[in-house]
């Protein structure tokens, strides 16, 4: 990957992002009125974020062994509504140490 | 309210969300640094985007060297809330906001600005909007520097454990949610099972990463809209399960 092709696929999300907020600011005020399309948006960011893990992370890892450790620690901490980071950062050091194990 | 009030009015509220930022963007940092960016390209990407799970997306399509179409449509799929939350505030935004001052604010449209704008009474002016997206910006950039200068200090075998990381965090974001809502667990299924569907069913080998993401989460969150709409009784909308990142603090 070059860096040319980096910053312009940078420059991208960074439109697309932009237009997408400013968009319903500047130029159509108005506000969405059906409720399947709220809900779809609504329930977006779930679906989506489910797709991007799901099964990628088993195959984030040098091997599916520590890669599933790694994402049961990382259930059980969300379950517990453990933040962001401490999830984060057990599933690094529960994979880090499977690892070492194997 | 003066100017000046008003603006301090949105600093004071723009506080949290700056502190709520820090733990994200440093775990932003670490990862783009990690998996092989320089340190200036993950502050660029911070400094320009402004959102979590869009940048994240966007940055792990960058590794998996995705094409421009998909980094794009995956971009406008995961960021889509934000124009519904545009969408809200500019009822709320007072006729004084002039367009470029809106073009400013816009930027700063997060899951945390619009609730916490949303939640002022009142309609919303300039020197408000401002004061309050100055150090949710400020604290999205300062985390992601920190993280991404410590990343380039860390010893390579804890690296290689960090490709874990981003979906540790995805799974942060997205679990506790799960947990109270059977409807967005049920859609988070849906749109997985459909994703497995796509990777290892050999007649999908030919879809490619970044359109088996856009598929299989149209296809969730479509049948889930359709099936559990959600209830909607005043015409503000509130942006509750919308508000991924808030569900970290």
């Amino acid at each position: 990957m070059t860096m040319d092709r980096i910053l312009i696929s940078i420059a991208i999300m960074a439109i697309v992002t932009y237009l997408v907020r400013v968009a319903p600011l500047t130029l159509f005020r108005k506000q969405i009125k059906s409720r399947y399309i709220r809900s779809f948006l609504d329930y977006t960011p779930f679906a989506v974020l489910g797709v991007m893990t799901f099964p990628d992370i088993f195959t984030s890892t040098g091997s599916v062994y520590s890669a599933l450790a790694g994402t049961i620690v990382a259930l059980i901490l969300g379950y517990m509504r453990k933040g962001i980071v401490t999830v984060s950062c057990a599933a690094i050091v529960v994979v880090y140490l499977v690892e070492r194990m194997l | 309210m003066n100017w000046k009030d008003e603006f301090v009015a949105g600093v004071k509220g723009g506080i949290p969300i700056a502190l709520g930022y820090l733990p994200v963007s440093f775990t932003f940092g670490l990862i783009a640094v990690s998996g092989g960016l320089p340190v200036w390209v993950a502050c660029l990407i911070s400094l320009t985007n402004l959102t979590s799970a869009g940048q994240f997306a966007g940055t792990s399509l960058i590794f998996a060297g995705a094409g421009y179409a998909e980094i794009a449509m995956t971009t406008l799929v995961i960021n889509l809330r934000y124009m519904l939350m545009s969408l809200s505030l500019s009822q709320k935004l007072d006729k004084s906001v002039r367009l470029i001052e809106r073009m400013i604010f816009g930027f700063a449209v997060t899951d945390e600005t619009f609730v916490v704008g949303s939640l002022r009474p009142g309609k919303l002016r300039t020197p408000y909007l401002f004061g309050l997206i100055s150090l949710p910006i400020l604290g999205w950039n300062a985390g992601t520097i920190m993280g991404a200068c410590v990343s380039s200090v860390l010893p390579a075998a804890l690296q290689n454990a960090f490709g874990i990381a981003l979906y540790g965090m995805f799974i942060a974001l997205i679990v506790p949610t799960a947990r109270d809502s059977v409807n967005v667990l049920m859609i988070i299924l849906m749109a997985v099972a459909m994703n497995c569907v796509l990777t290892y069913v050999p007649l999908f080998s030919a879809v490619s990463s970044g359109f088996r993401i856009i598929i299989s989460t149209i296809f969730g969150a479509g049948l889930g809209a359709f099936l559990f709409p959600k209830e909607y009784p005043d015409e503000e909308i509130t942006g509750q399960e919308t508000t991924v990142e808030s569900e970290v603090r």
